[in-house]
């Protein structure tokens, strides 16, 4: 087990390596520090001397990888590679366009993020599982039907109208709620509590239906006609034997996306004005600021890969047949 | 010619797609199994009706594709100079539309403006003085006549009176579409019978009663209840602006429409840039095995890893340096818009082959081992003739379900992109710029809340039949569904 995950966090280095080179010929190579520099500082009436200064203030003036005027180590790392890009590795994710430590701000934009995401996830497993289950119980009759339909559709809204017709109905015609904002402390609950029913209702539709087969194809199997034939109910066969067993592929498939937690929903923090990383995002993408989404780009995927060996670890959990070699 | 046609890259995409779905349909009618599966799909009820809508939405798209620059009027000395404007036949259809433009905001079907504004009143004793009132609008519901105290009359009367016209025109066109539907059913079903008479009762009751084979009763409903909707709206969208007009008082309606040719293009081109690299990368990596395998799985582990959005946010900031900084490649406005779609399609694609590229490599693998593909291999059949005629075609089923189950996801992803501001060009009229563009309205007050529930109802009604289509599509085509 221990040599095994050893293993995947060895392999995690060259997709990391990957990951980086990726973003990194994207915001370098693509264009060079020319192009961006006369990108932010407006297309028209640039001079030479201010994109020189743009550049060296951000150190964008250095080689792209090798630094031939150097001397000794400095020839590779006096350079934009090693400067922006291997330097993530240590956590190191430089400033943004408006001088503040990249670092910092995550750290203090993670709490709000999670207060929004952790809630929501939590309460849209708990609700698509039990409406699944519902659905499952009442398999191949008209309610089980309509359910479906009513799945199919509410996947077919986009998340934006949840959003905008949920903060709409409840916060300005209803005004159960502040329309949008945030504050530390108890009294947070206020702003969240919208956003998660929101989050929880958009992603409804898609995880009941999915579940929903899951727990079909659980049904199909033997031991459950076993367990009905000694005589169960159909309410303690599916709880007792059905639901357990297909929590299995249910939970090591969301397993992935706990880690992913910690970068908040984009839209969801965009529109109630809460300060998380996903409005940072968001921001970031607006401002065409390139050091925040580039260094969002690493920390998304390196929490994406700590999901994938979660998840490897989970079916060793969950189901001891599984082995590893 | 007093037009110059116009071709952009996505419209020849949009002609490479149709003969890529004439190419489908022709290599599946020679096979008869895939004949069998879409034989399945053309049974399912709900697939069928979806299908239906989903073809006005194409019509409309194509429509759309057709770009032309039209002549200007006054060119003095008779050489032919065009309009920069880049118009497409649907624009030429929906001129009436497309022209009549407000001021600002106006409620749908009203014929007075949104705003107040600073107007001239005539008094009771004719005197007139400045004053602030609603304004009439300039073409919305400017044939109706105001009474003496400055009301309205007869609005509801001659709106009640189009629709009736419109449901009677409805009616018709309904009614001859489904006698051709039962005159050629029932020619056929006399043919194979070989009998003299033709069973004209038999077949109207099958349709009917939905004992057919294809689902012509859910074809014919879903056509009934579209031209129940639509013919309403041409007939009142000539005189009203049906869905009320937005902020710079274009017409609502006509950016529906409009963006429609959007969602497709997105929904479709990237999938079509989607397939040939998972398709080969997958056959290559489950083929070959050995080192090939574990090159294309560290790169689409790699690919997977990075957040979708924000991979997608980085590639369109780039792409927009170089739009910027190359301003010379493009002769419109229409142009640079088009590429950046064409852009977004190709980074969607791109982010998105990954699970279509693993999904193909287990098959692979799996279909490797089979007797038929050993034989082949015993022949000396080559390697890329084994993966091109052996195995290919035997992934169609999973190419064509996922074709279906991704292109909703990629019309709601369009609509998420453009609201962050990294998906089409702001110019460009699509779901997700009409949202933007109407982001603050229900904040207004009173609310402005026509935008916003077109583009839903619109929006609404292309995934959810495009939904409806995919399950049906993969019901049929899953092998692992026991039937």
């Amino acid at each position: 087990m221990f040599a095994y995950i050893l293993r995947r966090l060895l392999y995690a280095i060259p997709i990391l390596i990957g990951v980086n080179l990726i973003s990194f010929a994207l915001f370098f190579v693509v264009n060079t520090p020319d192009d961006m520099a006369r990108m932010q500082l407006g297309v028209k009436r640039v001079t030479p001397e201010a994109i020189e200064k743009w550049k060296a203030e951000r150190g964008y003036d250095k080689p792209l990888f090798w630094n031939a005027g150097a001397a000794g180590v400095e020839k590779a790392t006096e350079t934009i590679f090693f400067d922006k890009s291997a330097r993530m590795f240590i956590g190191e994710f430089g400033r943004a366009e408006d001088g503040r430590d990249i670092r910092r701000e995550i750290r203090t934009r993670m709490g709000p993020s999670l207060a929004i995401a952790l809630p929501t996830f939590i309460l849209g497993l708990f609700a698509a599982i039990s409406c699944a289950l519902t659905l499952a119980f009442f398999r191949a009759t008209r309610f089980d039907f309509w359910g479906v339909v009513l799945c199919v559709t509410m996947m077919s809204v986009s998340s934006l109208f949840y959003i905008i017709g949920g903060q709409y109905l409840v916060a300005k015609v209803w005004q159960w709620v502040p329309i949008s904002g945030y504050s530390g402390g108890l009294d947070a609950w206020r702003f969240l509590i919208l956003p998660v029913l929101i989050g929880v209702l958009a992603g409804l539709g898609s995880s009941t239906r999915w579940y929903r087969t899951l727990f079909l194809e659980e049904i199909a199997k033997d031991y459950v006609r076993t367990a009905r034939a000694k005589g169960l109910s159909e309410a303690l066969v599916m709880s007792r034997h059905v639901l357990r067993n297909a929590l299995i592929p249910i939970l090591t498939g969301v397993v992935v996306v706990i880690p992913s937690l910690f970068m908040g929903s984009l839209l969801i923090e965009s529109f109630f004005g809460i300060p998380g990383l996903g409005s940072y995002t968001i921001d970031a993408i607006l401002a065409q600021d390139f050091s925040v989404v580039r260094a969002m780009v690493f920390i998304g995927s390196v929490l994406y890969i700590i999901g994938l060996i979660l998840t490897d670890i989970s079916y060793t959990w969950v189901d001891p047949r599984i082995r590893f070699q | 010619m007093n037009f110059q046609m116009v071709v952009l890259w996505s419209d020849i995409c949009v002609a490479l797609l149709l003969a890529g779905l004439i190419g489908l349909a022709v290599f599946s009618a020679r096979r008869p199994l895939l004949r069998a599966a879409w034989g399945r799909v053309g049974a399912s009820r709900p697939g069928m009706a979806a299908a239906t809508i989903l073809v006005f939405f194409a019509l409309v798209g194509l429509l759309d594709s057709l770009h032309y620059r039209p002549r200007l009027e006054n060119a003095g000395d008779g050489k032919a100079v065009y309009s920069v404007e880049v118009l497409s036949a649907l624009d030429a259809l929906a001129s009436p539309l497309r022209e009549r433009v407000e001021k600002t905001y106006s409620a749908p079907f009203a014929a007075h403006s949104y705003s107040r504004e600073s107007i001239e009143i005539e008094d009771a004793d004719g005197q007139k003085r400045q004053g602030r009132d609603f304004p009439r609008l300039t073409y919305g519901g400017a044939h109706l006549q105001t009474d003496a105290d400055g009301k309205l009359s007869g609005r509801a009367a001659d709106i009640a009176a189009r629709v009736l016209l419109a449901f009677a025109a409805a009616a018709g066109v309904w009614v001859m579409a489904a006698s051709a539907v039962v005159y050629a059913l029932a020619r056929r079903q006399a043919r194979t019978l070989e009998s003299p008479e033709i069973p004209w009762r038999q077949t109207l009751r099958e349709i009917g009663q939905g004992k057919t084979v294809f689902a012509w009763n859910s074809v014919l409903a879903a056509f009934g209840v579209l031209l129940l909707v639509l013919m309403p709206l041409f007939f009142l969208c000539a005189d009203y602006h049906v869905f009320g007009t937005d902020k710079v008082g274009t017409d609502v309606f006509y950016q529906v429409l409009k963006s429609i040719r959007t969602a497709l293009v997105i929904g479709l081109v990237a999938t079509l840039v989607t397939m040939p690299l998972a398709l080969i990368l997958g056959l290559l990596a489950g083929y070959f095995r050995g080192w090939i395998d574990d090159l294309v799985q560290y790169l689409y582990t790699t690919l997977n890893s990075i957040p979708g959005v924000l991979l997608i946010a980085a590639s369109i900031m780039m792409m927009q340096v170089v739009i910027d900084t190359h301003p010379h490649w493009f002769s419109t406005a229409a142009e640079r818009a088009d590429l950046r779609l064409l852009a977004l399609c190709f980074i969607l694609g791109l982010t998105s082959w990954t699970s279509l590229c693993r999904l193909l490599r287990g098959e692979t693998l799996k279909l490797r081992e089979l007797e038929y593909i050993q034989a082949a291999q015993a022949f000396g059949v080559p390697s890329w003739r084994i993966m091109a005629r052996h195995l290919a075609p035997n992934l169609m089923h999973i190419i064509v379900i996922t074709l279906a189950m991704d292109f909703s996801s990629l019309v709601l992803a369009e609509a998420v992109l453009s609201y962050i501001g990294i998906g089409v060009d702001p110019l460009m009229i699509s779901f997700g710029t009409m949202i933007d563009n109407a982001r603050m309205e229900l904040s207004r007050d009173p609310a402005v809340w026509w935008s916003l529930s077109a583009a839903f109802a619109f929006m609404l009604a292309l995934v959810l039949s495009a939904n409806l289509l995919a399950d049906a599509v993969r019901d049929a085509f899953d092998p692992r569904l026991v039937r």
